[in-house]
């Protein structure tokens, strides 16, 4: 079991992507003309005065994590543009080892729109730079603020090969003093199947806590320190312990983050 | 600069007392409506002097706050108003019942005022009365564009005095409204640094005597949680330095008084968004005029004066003193302050700011809370305090429909911050009724608060003290007032965490017009769905509040509507055309929470 996953990831971990399979394609041209469709609407509802638009780009996380031997760098950043009801919002999320390259690097493009109060659904495509086989993804997610004051993101992703998964964010704001904020944190990825050549196996694949101590300097900019310990589980840890990896990540961490 | 083509306009207040005895003089040969003026109003960019630097400010005719506008009822006012701006403005003459076409408003009476052109404004002045005016365009009124108008009766005056002055409160931000508004889009809370923390958890389950206590607590905060609301939320934005007639409180305007004058000071609340309670210690404000219209005298120790509110106090001033004009914001994030002396250069003591208001949820589970509305009812003077107040349940929609049922407006009311529950203290922040007996302006520790029961501080020999209520005023003569042919609901709603605003729920762009028949008699019902105070302002028509008072409920331009609370009024649909309807709260009003009314 575990030598036939080893050679089944083997090669595709080193094979050069060159061309995109046409699903891939597929689904960035549906994600532009959702965009395009968007921005069309705007144009013909932004005459009133209150439905100026406005944006936002925040990095919610750009750290360094110190872990056994292995450091790397995190980032978590965000944004939209857009009225109250509708946007067009970005993730991006990714670690960097320390002596060079991508680890992991996914990129989201969405159109949010404000469904109730609290929450926006979005909608639109999910590109994973890293880890290779570079894989698109169709994205429907809500976004927003759940009772008692949990920060929530929750997301399903089907992929070009009609592979499903989903991942949970979720965020609270522990105020220590009115500067000075203490923010657990937890996500917790799942998959319908497994997915070998990206070491994904069904079930959870992983639970990542973080605890981070932030200093917001002005709204706009804090910095912190914190830690996170991540645990892949089931056939994801399986796959991991072939690759040789390791399944419990403990990192000590120190950013900021910062908005405008 | 501001060519005074009459007597009638003074810019001065010091010689105001004198310009009145002189319009007295010889209006009494004339009939009203023999007076016709001109004015030339220019709005340009400027500066203004906050916190001893000079800041970029627009101007009218070269100040903050613009010239005062002298009227005298029943007289034809021409009115030109330059724009030397690089955008559009517009002036709106506050409270003032005129022709649609007058009003100011761009989009409703008007297409604006362009960029390096005029508008004349024309009409004949049908009142008396504190006012006010202001641009209606963009984001330029908290940066400037407002200023008094004072309209002298046709007759004599019921009010009597011998020296007057307008005080003008307002707020200044050193941030560009724009970067307000953009601020609050991404992040509603970002001037909100009063929040709980841990800490005020921990000290107040601490302090809890009781597990039942303890469990209230936590209760609290999950029903808050629950709502996704802040108790602590009680003004949007923060950062503000307070002015009085354009000066900080370091710059201390001073009105001169002569000793044993009666000295009328006519409040205006220009404020983008801050309400002020105003005291003067030391002394009795007796109201005379709200909105401009007058009533029956009230003497009080101090009033909440709402955005865009006006209250007119006689005050009588001892000789060889100094009195310092207090106006707290409601928040306690600062005062503006002037002084009435009998020489310039004199000061009096500048009272503490008292602790910020939390929002409190009365009928929570643990039920203390209702029982200090019991408490307030038996305990107080306050015979009228559930008049205007008549919805059967809380309003709130999201997670308050389990604590509905009871007293409706305790379904939100404020209390102070880390203070036990306090009957008499509930007055204060939120007017529910006439509180006795909490002097609150003496010294920095707030005397017989400590003990939470402000009822029992007996041993301190003081009358009580007292702060205005709507159901305190009660028009100087009653109004004939028809019944209503129809009610319009209007739920004042909104959505703090995204930042914007709104009417039964939809957003000004997303709403149709209220359309009204001409004369048509409507009572109108205010339902504030949300947290925040909501002062509510029609143009062009008189609101006549439905304060408990029958035939002598007054006449408002602006009804402030409090979290929580129902308010109803009445009003005649005498005036033709488009006129706008919204919250005066700036950001409120730019972000959705606004409507035209258009009468057929």
């Amino acid at each position: 079991m575990n030598t036939s996953s080893r050679n089944h990831l083997q090669p595709s971990r080193h094979a050069k992507v060159l061309t995109m399979p046409l699903q891939r394609y597929s689904l960035l041209h549906i994600g532009a003309v959702l965009v395009l469709a968007l921005l069309a609407t705007w144009a013909g509802t932004t005459s009133a005065a209150e439905e100026k638009m406005f944006s936002l780009f925040k990095v919610d996380q750009l750290e360094y994590r110190a872990v056994d031997g292995n450091d790397v760098v995190a980032w978590d950043a965000g944004g939209w543009v857009g009225s109250d009801y509708h946007k067009l919002a970005f993730k991006t999320e990714g670690e960097k080892v320390r002596s060079g390259h991508l680890e992991q690097a996914e990129f989201q493009l969405l159109y949010s729109r404000l469904v109730s109060k609290f929450w926006d659904l979005q909608l639109g495509v999910r590109y994973d730079f890293q880890p290779r086989p570079q894989r698109a993804y169709g994205v429907i997610g809500f976004q927003g603020l759940a009772p008692q004051w949990f920060e929530v993101d929750s997301s399903l992703f089907v992929s070009e090969e009609g592979d499903i998964s989903a991942r949970f964010d979720a965020e609270y704001d522990i105020l220590l003093t009115q500067k000075l904020i203490l923010q657990p944190s937890a996500e917790v990825n799942v998959a319908a199947q497994k997915v070998a050549e990206l070491g994904v196996g069904s079930g959870i694949n992983d639970v990542e806590l973080g605890l981070r101590l932030r200093y917001e300097v002005v709204r706009e900019f804090a910095p912190y320190i914190g830690v996170n310990w991540e645990r892949k589980i089931g056939n994801t840890a399986n796959l991991a312990r072939a690759e040789g990896e390791d399944i419990n990540v403990f990192s000590v961490l120190a950013g900021f983050s910062f908005w405008f | 600069m501001f060519k005074r083509h009459k007597l009638a306009v003074c810019m001065r207040e010091f010689f105001m007392s004198r310009f009145i005895f002189v319009l007295l003089f010889f209006s009494s040969g004339f009939s009203a409506g023999a007076y016709a003026a001109s004015y030339d109003l220019v709005v340009d960019r400027g500066v203004i002097r906050v916190g001893g630097e000079e800041r970029p400010a627009l101007t009218i005719n070269g100040t903050v706050p613009g010239p005062l506008l002298r009227f005298r009822e029943g007289e034809e006012v021409v009115i030109k108003v330059t724009n030397r701006l690089a955008e559009d403005t517009s002036l709106h003459w506050h409270g003032l019942l005129l022709p649609a076409a007058m009003d100011g408003v761009p989009g409703l009476s008007f297409p604006g005022i362009k960029p390096g052109e005029s508008f004349t404004y024309k009409f004949r002045i049908r009142q008396s009365g504190t006012y006010w005016y202001h641009s209606h365009s963009g984001l330029q009124e908290p940066i400037g564009v407002y200023a008094p108008i004072v309209i002298d009766p046709a007759d004599e005056d019921p009010v009597k005095y011998d020296r007057e002055f307008t005080v003008m409160l307002s707020d200044w931000s050193n941030e560009q409204p724009e970067k307000i508004l953009s601020n609050l889009k991404k992040k509603s809370d970002y001037y909100n640094y009063n929040k709980r923390t841990l800490g005020d958890l921990m000290r107040e389950l601490g302090a809890a005597k009781s597990q039942a206590a303890k469990d209230a607590i936590i209760e609290d905060r999950q029903a808050w949680g629950q709502m996704r609301m802040d108790p602590t939320d009680i003004a949007d934005v923060s950062g503000f330095t307070f002015l009085l007639n354009g000066k900080d409180p370091e710059s201390n305007w001073t009105g001169v008084f002569q000793p044993g004058e009666r000295v009328r000071l006519r409040f205006i609340n220009a404020a983008a968004m801050s309400f002020f309670d105003v005291r003067i210690p030391g002394l009795k404000m007796t109201v005379v005029q709200s909105d401009g219209q007058n009533v029956q005298p009230v003497a009080v120790d101090e009033f909440r004066i709402a955005v865009a509110e006006t209250y007119d106090v006689i005050v009588e001033p001892e000789a060889g003193k100094a009195y310092t004009i207090f106006a707290e914001s409601m928040d306690r994030s600062g005062y503006a302050r002037g002084t009435l002396a009998p020489r310039e250069g004199m000061t009096a003591e500048i009272p503490p700011l008292r602790e910020r208001p939390l929002l409190t949820m009365a009928d929570m589970g643990s039920g203390h809370a209702g029982h200090d509305m019991e408490a307030m009812k038996k305990a107080s003077s306050m015979p009228a305090m559930h008049q205007p107040v008549r919805t059967g349940k809380a309003p709130m929609q999201h997670g308050m429909h389990k604590l509905k049922g009871s007293s409706p407006m305790a379904s939100m009311h404020q209390k102070m911050h880390g203070k036990a529950m306090m009957p008499g203290m509930m007055g204060q922040p939120m007017q529910p009724g006439t509180k006795p007996g909490v002097p609150m302006d003496h010294g920095s520790s707030m005397p017989g608060m400590k003990q939470g029961m402000p009822m029992s501080q007996g041993s301190v020999e003081t009358a009580p003290y007292r702060t205005l209520v709507y159901q305190d005023l009660r028009s100087l003569v009653p109004y004939e007032k028809k019944p209503p042919e129809r009610e319009i609901q209007l739920r004042l709603t909104g959505n703090m965490e995204r930042y914007f605003w709104s009417i039964n729920d939809k957003k000004y762009s997303e709403a149709e017009p209220i359309r009204l028949r001409h004369n048509e008699r409507v009572r109108v019902k205010f339902v504030n769905e949300t947290m925040m105070n909501h002062p509510m302002h029609l143009h062009g028509h008189w609101m006549e509040i439905d304060n408990g008072q029958g035939a002598l409920g007054p006449r408002k331009h602006v009804v402030n509507v409090k979290p929580g609370e129902t308010v109803y009024f009445d009003l005649t649909a005498d005036a033709l055309g488009k006129w706008a309807f919204h919250c005066h709260l700036f950001y409120h009003l730019a972000t959705g929470m606004f409507r035209e009314v258009i009468v057929e």
